[in-house]
């Protein structure tokens, strides 16, 4: 079979091993079950409590849980702005790299704070060391928080009437050690060992063998690849992320990257299981995912491989597919199979610039940040999911004719408007800024010339790609957009603070609201949330809410310019 | 909310010496044991640094194997890829006019078996590698210039082609850079 193939099947399958175990752990730690880790990172947290005077036992209802997030989010808002507006001065910076101004400091705050990673800047000259290590830090951080978030949901949805699930800190401070950590320092050590630099000194330089002068940048890379790939954060350090081959040396180190973007998501689904004791539903759930993974995947790979109809009609040939953009160590199908896992995810790292995908690869990297719940970011991957949950429950219940439950709680009226809004959301967002920067641009398209790198419907799909991946809290981008400027930095922070913390905000007042209501035991007349049949209601759900409310836009963009190529 | 302003900053404070701080250096530290040290693999020749292994330079001369095309021109002081669509009729343009460039250096050679990564912008603008159809596609050019036989170019490249990992998973590959320090200790 073509090694290529191989390759991307082998990738799949090792995150699937890895997932299921790493699942059962985060279940444990997350209920304080005790398990091999307790040694090691007992005192650590411990730690962290102490100084941060903090009492992991004492309970919180959802309300203070929400405060919590909110108020650290604060901080770290604050933070990042005074250290981003202030780098040119402060310590760790060789290159004299300059600060942020307001509006560019403000977006990438926003990003980082939020998980997105959306970057409007490049690493290179962008930021200094100190500015990589900040934005890494809220890469932990902020990963945390949502993993947190997740949390507190899998709690509440246990079989009991509760009023306080757990200690926000206390998931929040054991994802952060006992996940993120030791995931990130074993993949960090595979990157060194494969050539990623870890450096405070700056560029270096030589004489090539054409004798030109070359300057290379460098810097502490490894510490922040390793978590930008776990945490679905993927902000690169450097300006092409991880088609830089620094950031990313062989097909190896993209084997172990491509892995992790999309390990914790999928372990998370698992933790649910362990957590309710209901494997079943976790693997109905995995199923769901699964195969609109799959429906995004498998024809990604094979219009990439197919290589670009424009390049093959001047004959040269494309045994390799589509190589715009993609680098040769890892080939077009690896290529592909990333630019869905990390959209899939809310990661937004890349290892081949999405702006040159062929039309089809591009949409279904579109989609997969529209629906952004097929294994989702990390926690709030599954919040999203929940909320589809929701719907499709309430449904169901409708077309029986049975008052709607779910783990034997009623959903009534009021959760069911939460999840309308959250569900609906994304799609305001996205289409109405899109909408608002296709009038600007059609109105008076000299004054925004520097905006779009491509004519047509694929500068469309410029703009459309940018709020999607704002509002998906992705960061990858169609990187031929001007976006610098401060209408795309102050628009796009708006969207990605918004599904951010409304997305969280949302399946944590329905999931303490549903935790608080009296427990029905599952009778025969329960709608069972466990099978198949519930499964595909659920997909069905979400391809009516997050998938079709989006084709009008994709009909202008990437189906326009795939019919305009091959029946011109 | 005023509850959790302290913990709030306290942890904030927590994390900044624990991830910044802690983690950093430990990683700098296992970076002082890597090959490198962390610094990036440097190739010397005669004792002088020509380049790093994992970024590709800009080869324009006919004597020595080309590189891909390289929307930051190899200056790996930055990086990025062109960002052009697939249906961009001026990048469709460039396409062709590197055909064309790559046709008038190598006579003799049909457009069809010129490998699109040839013509095509990497993604990062610092490929250091091309497949092995790439090298070879260029061998009748640089045995015409450095008088050579087709045979020993040929040879040259299969020795320095990587397999895919493991026999298994992933395309092959030949680094440009390593390739021409070969070539040029030929002679």
């Amino acid at each position: 079979m073509n090694t290529e193939i191989t390759g991307v099947i082998a990738m799949y399958a090792i995150t699937i091993l890895l997932a299921i175990p790493l699942g059962k752990f985060i279940g444990k730690i997350y209920m304080g079950e005790a398990n091999w880790s307790d040694r090691l990172f007992n005192p650590i947290d411990k730690l962290f409590y102490k100084l941060s005077g903090i009492k992991p036992e004492k309970e919180m209802n959802w309300k203070q849980h929400l405060a919590a997030l909110l108020t650290m989010n604060l901080v770290w808002f604050l933070f990042s702005m005074l250290i981003l507006m202030n780098m040119s001065w402060l310590p760790l910076n060789p290159d004299g790299n300059p600060s942020m101004p307001a509006d560019l400091a403000f977006n990438t705050t926003i990003s980082f704070v939020s998980n997105t990673n959306l970057q409007h800047y490049s690493g290179e000259t962008g930021v200094s060391y100190l500015g990589q290590m900040v934005l890494m830090l809220f890469q932990f951080i902020s990963a945390g928080a949502g993993m947190a978030a997740c949390a507190v949901v899998f709690n509440a949805m246990r079989e009991r009437t509760t009023e306080k699930p757990g200690n926000f800190y206390y998931y929040f401070v054991r994802s952060c050690t006992r996940v993120l950590l030791p995931l990130s320092i074993i993949l960090a050590v595979i990157l060194l060992f494969n050539g990623t630099p870890m450096t405070f000194q700056g560029k270096d330089q030589f004489i090539s063998m054409q004798g030109d002068t070359v300057h290379v940048s460098r810097g502490p890379a490894a510490a922040m690849i390793a978590i930008k790939q776990l945490g679905t954060n993927g902000g690169g350090f450097f300006g092409a992320n991880s088609a830089q081959p620094m950031e990313n040396p062989n097909y190896l180190t993209n084997m172990a990257e491509d892995i992790s973007i999309i390990l914790i998501p999928i372990a998370m689904v698992f933790a649910l299981g362990h957590i309710l004791k209901r494997k079943k539903f976790a693997w109905v759930v995995f199923g769901v995912m699964t195969v609109g993974f799959l429906l995004l995947v498998i024809p990604s790979i094979y219009y990439e491989m197919k290589g670009n109809p424009a390049v093959a009609g001047m004959g040269v040939h494309q045994n390799l597919g589509s190589m715009e953009g993609k680098e040769v160590r890892f080939g077009s199908a690896a290529s592909a199979y990333w630019g869905v896992t990390t959209t899939v995810t809310s990661n937004g790292s890349v290892n081949a610039m999405h702006d040159s995908f062929t039309p089809l690869t591009g949409m279904f990297a579109l989609w997969g940040m529209m629906i952004n719940s097929f294994y989702g970011g990390v926690g709030v991957g599954f919040l999203n999911f929940y909320i589809f949950i929701i719907i499709a429950v309430f449904i169901s219940g409708l077309m029986v004719g049975r008052t709607p439950e779910f783990l034997g709680k009623k959903i009534e009226a009021k959760e069911m408007k939460i999840a309308t809004i959250i569900a609906l959301l994304h799609t305001l967002l996205i289409l109405s800024f899109t909408a608002l920067s296709s009038y600007l641009f059609a109105h008076d398209p000299k004054a925004y010339a520097s905006w779009l790198n491509n004519p047509g419907y694929h500068g469309f799909s410029e703009m459309l790609y940018e709020y999607t991946s704002s509002s998906a809290n992705n960061g990858s981008g169609f990187e031929g957009l001007g976006d610098g400027v401060p209408f795309w930095n102050i628009t796009c922070g708006i969207v990605m603070i918004l599904s951010r913390f409304l997305p969280i905000i949302g399946p944590l007042a329905i999931a303490g609201i549903l935790a608080k209501k009296k427990y029905v035991p599952e009778s025969a007349g329960t709608l069972k949330t466990d099978t198949g049949t519930f499964g595909i209601m659920t997909f069905a759900v979400i391809i009516i809410v997050a998938a079709l409310s989006f084709f009008p836009a994709l009909a202008l963009g990437p189906i326009a310019e795939f019919f305009g190529m091959t029946h011109p | 909310m005023r509850q959790h302003i302290l913990p709030a900053l306290k942890l904030t404070a927590v994390c900044i010496g624990f991830f910044c701080g802690v983690y950093t250096l430990l990683i700098w530290g296992i970076a002082q044991a890597s090959p490198a040290h962390g610094q990036g693999e440097k190739i010397s020749v005669n004792g002088k640094v020509v380049g790093f292994a994992l970024e590709g330079q800009s080869f324009t001369q006919d004597k020595y194997f080309w590189g891909r095309p390289s929307a930051v021109g190899y200056n790996a002081a930055g990086s990025a890829g062109s960002n052009k669509g697939p249906s961009n009729p001026d990048y469709l343009k460039d396409v062709q006019a590197k055909v064309d460039t790559f046709l008038a250096h190598n006579p003799g050679v049909k457009k069809e078996d010129i490998p699109s990564e040839l013509v095509t912008y990497s993604g990062g603008g610092l490929d250091p590698d091309l497949s092995p159809a790439g090298a070879k596609v260029q061998v009748k050019r640089i045995a015409a210039v450095r008088k050579l036989t087709e045979q020993q170019l040929q040879l040259l490249i299969d020795k320095n082609t990587e397999g895919p990992l493991m026999g298994l998973l992933g395309p092959s590959k030949v680094n440009v850079l390593k390739l021409n320090i070969a070539l040029d200790n030929l002679h």
